[in-house]
């Protein structure tokens, strides 16, 4: 039975008088990939920034390995171990690749400096799959290689837990082969990875299970197969029946 | 250091040699000229130091000037002189912690209303003190002549590149870029952003002070108006951004044209040094956006692209 | 009581100012650093008509809010329009305009200097004094304050109820979401930019009935108003209007009390704690 890494327990956020998340718990098990799915605005982001310490939650609590994150800034949850990616990518303009993902492994999780952190942001980008693109600058790059630059500057920092915030979207047909390729090899190679996604063919084939969010609280939880023919996910994608 | 970084090095440190020198070429006129534009490399320096990689724009300099220069005043006839700048950097770095602590969590219009007012902050309070005391302003004579000023404005002039030198080849100062690109970015790769700012806040704070306690000889009489003039604070901003602050070198190229202009109009028209002042800030914005550095940069790029091609 | 009216009437004053420029900054998004400058510049205008041409700062007005839109609304158009075209980034846009403003509110204490001189201007307009509650008030401070109220209103009512208005609270709250529904949302702007400056000029003229003013003192009021603005939300109407109010009773209090030479620094206090404990504004929802 392997280690629960990260564990949200009765997590609610309000902004004002909205619920955005409500109650919601689960458990993310280590080297495994739990994606978290549902509709828009079903509060799957808000989840996301309160494990990576962009807001605050109302109540509840999220563990990881013991150390409680709730309410922490961003800069202490990532020295614990969180490491992320942003719905729309955020990469540094005024810095080379390099320097960007070497950003990553310098103030956060594992700290290197000098020499072996440029060494060590080189490998990584390399094992994202950018290759040739190395020496350009960073606005002159194709979509999907600066999801890799941004995906490689969170590995940078070799995170207990990565979270990849609709990491897959936009991706044309050939690129998200690509892409669910890439994350697949992370998580062969034992990464804990929490992925918020819309797109159905990467849900299925890279979770392990699925928690399933719709307007703020946790509507179902299983396999990805088994959350998939729930008939409580599929009214909450599709709307409700008239008979319903 | 490397051979490589050696041989860079070398320009300056020459620079700097010849500068040494300025007193025993220079007339009494060009001798208070170099010791305003040595001030002034100093406060431009260590203000682009902070406010090229963070993008805030600091008004607090007269603030911090005015405290050096009340240090040396309250102090002179006490303490040996040579530690009225050092108390006073003390000072000035307390205080700019404790108004980087306030503000620079803020949003940056925050930052510069709350610099701008500071110095009259300052000045408002010391006036008032002194009424309630009876005094009025202070003599501070002393046997410090405008070569010493100048040495010692010099010496703090190197002391400045060298922090900036080290800070840029730092954890802080790569630190300060990221932030300076997306803060969001850098607290999520772990970065205690608000630490980061207030530390490199306390430099031009410290500087000024510094400066301030230098220069407290050269007034001869210090009253709270002229100690705490905000004029000096855009002076510094807009001589750091004529320069450029994207280099080390850059708030050095500005101080010298401005320094001479300056000296020019305030001759020829002194009515209208605000109108120039005003002039020069919207040149910067509009023809020369990132400054002499930024045009540099872009002649640089010119001449590489026409060269490839 | 002495102070709390004398507060009070001052504050309708800054209220106005601060409204006008809290328009420019909560829907244009320009941080106008010269907005004091053009204070100034409608009480020169107040004054110039008065002493040359015998015409009541009241009456002035008319003239004074029209020619001061004008002139902002140019300067929107001209000066920062290609500002918040070129800007990469909101922070880009903030450090731009900051420079901007700063180098247009040197320029004009240049251009005023040289028109008017340095020296201190003043007139003795309604100038008698009038009883309330047994102490004696100016006449000139009753009516300023009459009209910043009235103008208040009328502002409020405008941008509640008219089309207008609602265009321009919509770009305050949401400027993309504002675009999407078919708002042009740089002439809004340029409209926002034009009415604060005009309130604001407005503003200086009725101020230059009771307050003795000169070339370089427009910072002083841009520092005032900001702190107003800063201290009562942005884009907040009822929260400028009481945090004016409450900076009008504060400095009033300090100068009777204290010294008068201390004002800024009591208006300054009231800013340290703001921005210490509401940095949302006295009305502002805390992000939680």
């Amino acid at each position: 039975m392997s280690r629960t890494v990260l564990q949200v327990q009765g997590v609610t956020k309000r902004f004002g008088g909205l619920v955005a998340v409500r109650d919601m718990s689960f458990d993310v098990t280590e080297h495994q990939v739990m994606g978290i799915i549902g509709p828009n605005g079903s509060g799957k982001s808000t989840m996301i920034n309160m494990i990576s310490g962009l807001f605050a939650p109302s109540e509840g609590s999220i563990r990881l390995n013991g150390a409680d994150l709730a309410g922490l800034p961003a800069h202490k949850t990532a020295r614990l171990g969180v490491g992320r990616t942003f719905q729309l990518v955020r990469l540094l303009p005024e810095l080379s690749v390099v320097e960007n993902v070497v950003a990553g492994a310098v103030f956060g999780h594992r700290r290197t400096w000098g020499r072996t952190a440029e060494l060590h942001a080189r490998q990584l980008l390399d094992r994202v799959g950018l290759g040739g693109a190395i020496g350009l600058p960073v606005s002159s790059l194709t979509y999907i290689d600066t999801k890799r630059v941004e995906l490689a500057r969170a590995l940078a920092g070799d995170p207990a837990v990565l979270l990849l915030d609709e990491w897959l979207a936009g991706l044309n047909p050939t690129e998200l082969a690509t892409g669910i390729d890439l994350v697949r090899s992370l998580r062969d190679e034992g990464r804990t990875i929490i992925l918020v996604e819309h797109v159905m063919d990467a849900i299925r084939s890279l979770c392990d299970r699925c928690v399933v969010m719709s307007s703020g609280a946790k509507i179902a939880q299983g396999t990805p197969a088994e959350v998939l023919s729930d008939p409580g996910v599929i009214r909450a994608y599709l709307g409700e029946d008239e008979d319903a | 250091m490397s051979g490589q970084e050696f041989l860079k090095a070398l320009p300056w440190v020459a620079l700097l040699i010849a500068a040494v020198f300025v007193p025993f070429v220079a007339g009494p006129y060009w001798l208070s000229m170099a010791t305003t534009m040595a001030m002034f490399v100093v406060l431009a320096t260590s203000w682009a130091l902070f406010s090229g990689p963070t993008h805030y724009i600091s008004l607090a300099t007269a603030a911090f000037f005015g405290v050096g220069t009340f240090v040396t005043g309250l102090g002179f006839q006490t303490l040996p002189f040579w530690m009225l700048p050092l108390i006073a950097a003390g000072l000035g770095g307390i205080l700019a912690a404790l108004v980087g602590m306030v503000t620079l969590r803020l949003s940056g219009v925050y930052f510069v209303i709350f610099t701008l007012g500071l110095a009259e902050l300052v000045r408002q309070v010391v006036t008032w003190v002194q009424n309630q005391t009876g005094q009025r302003g202070m003599y501070v004579l002393t046997s410090i002549t405008e070569r010493d000023i100048y040495w010692m404005l010099l010496g703090l002039a190197a002391l400045v590149y060298l922090a900036g030198w080290l800070i840029g080849r730092s954890k802080l100062g790569f630190a300060l870029r990221i932030i300076g690109n997306d803060e969001t970015v850098a607290r999520h790769v772990g970065i205690d952003t608000a630490l980061a700012k207030v530390a490199l806040f306390t430099i031009p704070g410290m500087a000024a002070a510094a400066v301030g306690a230098m220069l407290a000889p050269r007034y001869i009489y210090i009253e709270p108006s002229t100690a705490f003039a905000p004029l000096l604070s855009f002076q510094v901003v807009i001589m750091a951004l004529l320069g450029g602050t994207g280099r080390l070198w850059g708030p050095l190229a500005g101080v010298i044209p401005f320094t001479l202009l300056w000296e020019f109009i305030t001759r020829q028209a002194p009515n209208q040094t605000l109108l120039l002042l005003g002039v020069v800030f919207l040149l910067i914005v509009y023809v020369l956006p990132g400054g002499f550095v930024g045009l540099w940069a872009r002649i640089r790029r010119r001449f590489h692209q026409g060269g490839g091609a | 009581m002495f102070i709390l009216i004398t507060g009070l009437l001052l504050g309708g004053t800054y209220a106005l100012i601060a409204l006008g420029l809290n328009l420019q900054y909560g829907v244009a998004r320009i941080m106008n650093l010269a907005n004091g400058e053009l204070l100034v510049a409608g009480g020169f205008a107040a004054f110039w008509a008065y002493t040359a041409a015998q015409v009541s700062p009241v009456a002035a007005l008319v003239l004074v809010a029209p020619i001061a839109f004008v002139l902002n609304w140019l300067i929107y158009r001209i000066m920062l329009q290609p500002l918040v075209s070129r800007a990469k980034s909101r922070g880009a846009l903030e450090v731009d305009s900051i420079l901007a403003t700063f180098g247009m509110s040197f320029a004009l204490v240049g251009i005023m200097t040289a028109l008017f001189g340095g020296g201190y201007f003043n007139y003795a307009y309604l100038a008698q004094p009038v009883d309330i509650f047994g102490s004696s008030y100016g006449q000139n401070r009753l009516v300023a304050f009459v009209l910043a109220a009235i103008i208040g209103l009328g502002l409020w009512l405008w941008l509640s109820y008219t089309r207008a208005g609602l265009r321009l609270r919509a770009l305050a709250v949401n400027p993309s979401s504002a675009r999407l529904v078919g708002i042009d949302t740089r002439a809004a702007s340029a409209l926002a930019f034009g009415l604060g400056g005009a309130v604001t000029a407005v503003g200086g003229a009725l101020i230059s009935m009771f307050f003795t003013l000169d070339a370089s003192v427009g910072i002083l009021f841009t520092m005032k108003a900001l702190i107003i603005v800063i201290m009562g939300g942005v884009g907040d109407i009822r929260g400028t209007i009481v945090a004016a109010m409450i900076l009008g009773i504060c400095e009033t209090a300090v100068a009777r009390l204290i010294d008068p030479g201390l004002t800024l620094a009591a208006a300054y206090v009231l800013f340290l704690g703001v921005l210490l404990f509401r940095p949302q504004g006295l009305f502002g929802k805390k992000p939680t």
